[in-house]
């Protein structure tokens, strides 16, 4: 904070006083993005074949659990964080945007814990 | 709302390649996170699920309805992959000037083009 002021008072804080953290981790997630999914298309270009043999056993294995698994948080995490920003953009009663934003965490976790679930249950072989 | 004057929209402007990547780069990431990411939980639920599952996800997945949306989703992968590491170009304050800004968008939207193609080129040779 500046010396009292009026520019010293609001300068590095821009009219939403917040936005700084987002930025970041929407360039964080993108990294974490680019790295796993590189790494899981070039996979799917090496496998012979899609079977559900070949992709279940692709999958158990610890490195490619372990890819998979950080690919579901980083790439839901790098969606909520941009869905925001439409919301933020086109909804703008302060209710609906409330509605959305909650409709939005809701499926985020939801949807991010159901693929660590499936994840977790291939590598550890509870799957038929 | 208020009821105030808005800025031009997208009607009003002349198109260029800077707008295009933009508003590319909106329609692709959020057309992943609605799309892509639920196909995704589909194929890794019905992997966990037992081959039966997987069958009746891939009985889908290789339709000709499926594959269009594979390829949608593969091209919006690759080009919200480019016009993002322009966006990390941008972020360090370089490419503002008109040319070079120009060629990255321009360039971007080509190289998602070029690698769409080579992955389903390597899927379908490899």
């Amino acid at each position: 904070m500046g010396n009292g002021t009026s520019i010293g008072r609001v300068r590095g804080l821009g009219a939403a006083k917040e936005g700084t953290h987002h930025w970041l981790l929407q360039r964080f997630t993108a990294v974490g993005n680019l790295l796993l999914g590189i790494f899981i298309a070039v996979s799917f270009i090496a496998m012979p074949d899609m079977d559900y043999e070949t992709m279940s056993e692709w999958i158990a294995s610890p490195v490619q659990a372990t890819a998979v698994a950080l690919f579901v948080i980083s790439s839901f995490w790098h969606a909520r964080l941009g869905l925001q920003v439409l919301v933020e953009d086109y909804v703008h009663t302060a209710g609906n945007k409330f509605a959305a934003m909650t409709a939005l965490n809701l499926f985020t976790f939801a949807g991010a814990a159901f693929g660590l679930f499936a994840i977790v249950r291939l590598a550890l072989g509870g799957a038929a | 709302m208020a009821d105030r004057p808005l800025s031009p929209h997208l009607q009003i402007w002349k198109w260029g390649p800077h707008m295009l990547v933009s508003i590319l780069h909106r329609v692709t990431g959020d057309g992943m996170a609605l799309v892509g990411l639920p196909v995704m939980l589909w194929w890794l639920g019905s992997l966990a699920s037992g081959p039966e599952a997987y069958a009746a996800f891939q009985g889908h997945a290789m339709s000709w309805y499926g594959l269009i949306v594979m390829f949608g989703l593969s091209w919006a992968f690759f080009n919200h992959l480019c016009s993002g590491l322009r966006h990390f170009v941008l972020d360090m304050g370089a490419g503002f000037e008109l040319n070079s800004n120009r060629n990255w968008s321009v360039g971007s939207i080509a190289c998602a083009l070029i690698l769409t193609v080579a992955f389903w080129a390597a899927m379908i040779a490899l």
